[in-house]
């Protein structure tokens, strides 16, 4: 009945479809003891855009995940399950090297991924992040998970509006990824790789240059990075 | 055991089968079969209407098809009928009084040896689903409890349904879901596919992408599928490519 709660909550006064999905990550910072609160869409290929975030570093975190396709939302949505890492600084390092090294430099030091899912069929995830260590408690990890169903009702209700019998994705999308995805495929015809590999290289030249991966790709797209030498 | 214990029994069982492999038809079977000992009748049936409006027998207590007819004959009169048209309940007719409102079905029903009958409608928020159907033998109306009883009955019988279609309905979309976050992420990908192997922007690829999937009735996740996999050659494609 609490995940009929906040979705009430959320909806009250009728927004618009594309501010469901920022609202209620604004009420889950609102009513846990998290600093900042993420949303993200995946796919078997990983994070497929950020759907909303709250003001500070959670969009940050959003994105180098994307970038490093390493971190507690990544392995959130592969395996299914929670990731609980309440002492990042303590714990990360061993799990998710580039990730933890990024985060704790922006100031985080826990990290709790929900998954948002259907059966076996994933959708995203929720990602709490807070500024001080420490366990969630088991009254607020309840509350956590509420949210979680809230967030997924969201995502099917909003893709309920698409146009019948279309594949079209109706769930507003935030950071589009679209650009690092085309040059994924630039990059596979240059180097001759399959796709998950031309983005492994994209991200691994990202993190070596300390860039976003979304820089990367428009300079791939634009023609002044290209990945057909040898020494790539 | 008195009946409040076995019917707090009942709800509990019902209950205890709204979990996540739910059987809709083993629920209704249930609710049927409990029906007919709660209220004292001597045979119950449940009727859905589908998609086309009509109504169709779901669950029942009798299994001979001499019996079974009964519900089939439901279709344009009979007790389910009518209360799934007016969405009330249809409670105490005694059978040889009925020929005339229910011409078809009453004479098959007192052949079958029933004396009364009663409909319950299967109702949430103004839409009514289908309705719950008993017959007993001997003459006998229901009182004020049993009817409260038998509405009760129907209305688990409509959240179960309900339920039903919500995990059904969740399932088919959030498979849209995923299909539209994968087919958007396949496009953009051929497209860069092709941009690079054919030298043109991405936009133009696109366009190429589109146009060949109209012009072969595919799909143009399809399309972009074969440009990633190299089994559609970006020469076909694009034949002007040198």
């Amino acid at each position: 009945m609490r995940t009929v709660e906040i979705l009430s909550q959320v909806a009250a006064d009728h927004p618009e479809p594309d501010e469901l999905c920022q609202r209620l990550v604004q009420a889950c910072v609102d009513a846990l003891p998290v600093t900042g609160v993420g949303m993200v869409l995946m796919t078997d290929f990983g994070p497929a855009g950020v759907v909303a975030a709250t003001d500070g570093p959670a969009a940050t975190m959003e994105e180098l995940q994307f970038t490093l396709g390493e971190g507690p939302c990544v392995e959130c949505s592969r395996t299914g399950r929670p990731v609980l890492q309440p002492d990042l600084a303590a714990s990360g390092p061993s799990r998710w090297p580039g990730f933890s090294a990024g985060a704790l430099e922006a100031g985080i030091r826990a990290v709790f991924a929900l998954p948002l899912r259907v059966g076996g069929i994933r959708l995203g995830v929720l990602d709490l992040y807070r500024d001080e260590p420490g366990d969630i408690g088991e009254k607020e990890l309840t509350e956590a998970l509420h949210f979680a169903d809230a967030a997924t009702s969201l995502l099917l209700h909003l893709q309920s509006l698409a146009p019948a019998g279309t594949d079209v994705l109706a769930v507003p999308v935030l950071e589009d990824r679209a650009e690092v995805h085309q040059a994924t495929g630039v990059v596979s015809v240059q180097a001759r790789v399959p796709l998950p590999h031309a983005l492994a290289l994209l991200r691994a030249r990202a993190y070596a240059a300390e860039r976003p991966v979304l820089e990367l790709a428009r300079a791939v797209l634009d023609g002044e990075l290209r990945f057909d030498g040898h020494d790539d | 055991m008195n009946r409040q214990t076995r019917l707090a029994q009942v709800f509990v069982e019902l209950a205890d089968t709204m979990v996540e492999e739910f059987d809709v038809i083993e629920f209704m079977l249930m609710l049927t079969e409990r029906s007919v000992e709660l209220l004292d009748a001597d045979a119950a049936g449940l009727m859905l209407a589908d998609e086309r409006g009509s109504l169709q027998l779901v669950a029942s207590t009798v299994e001979k098809m001499r019996l079974l007819e009964l519900f089939e004959l439901q279709v344009q009169e009979g007790p389910c009928y009518e209360c799934w048209t007016t969405g009330l309940p249809v409670t105490g007719v005694a059978l040889a009084e009925a020929v005339d409102r229910w011409p078809t079905f009453t004479p098959v029903a007192m052949a079958a040896g029933y004396s009364s009958t009663h409909a319950l409608p299967l109702r949430l928020r103004g839409r009514v689903f289908g309705a719950l159907n008993l017959f007993t033998d001997a003459e006998k109306p229901l009182d004020p409890d049993d009817l409260a009883l038998g509405q009760a009955m129907a209305d688990v019988a409509t959240i179960g349904l309900l339920h039903q279609r919500t995990l059904v309905e969740r399932t088919v979309l959030s498979e849209q879901l995923q299909t539209a976050l994968h087919s958007r992420v396949l496009i953009e990908q051929a497209k860069g596919v092709l941009s690079e192997r054919a030298g043109i922007d991405l936009g133009e690829a696109f366009d190429v992408m589109r146009r060949h999937a109209r012009g072969n009735r595919a799909a143009l996740t399809t399309v972009a599928q074969a440009v990633i996999d190299g089994t559609l050659d970006h020469r076909i494609l694009v034949p002007a490519t040198p």
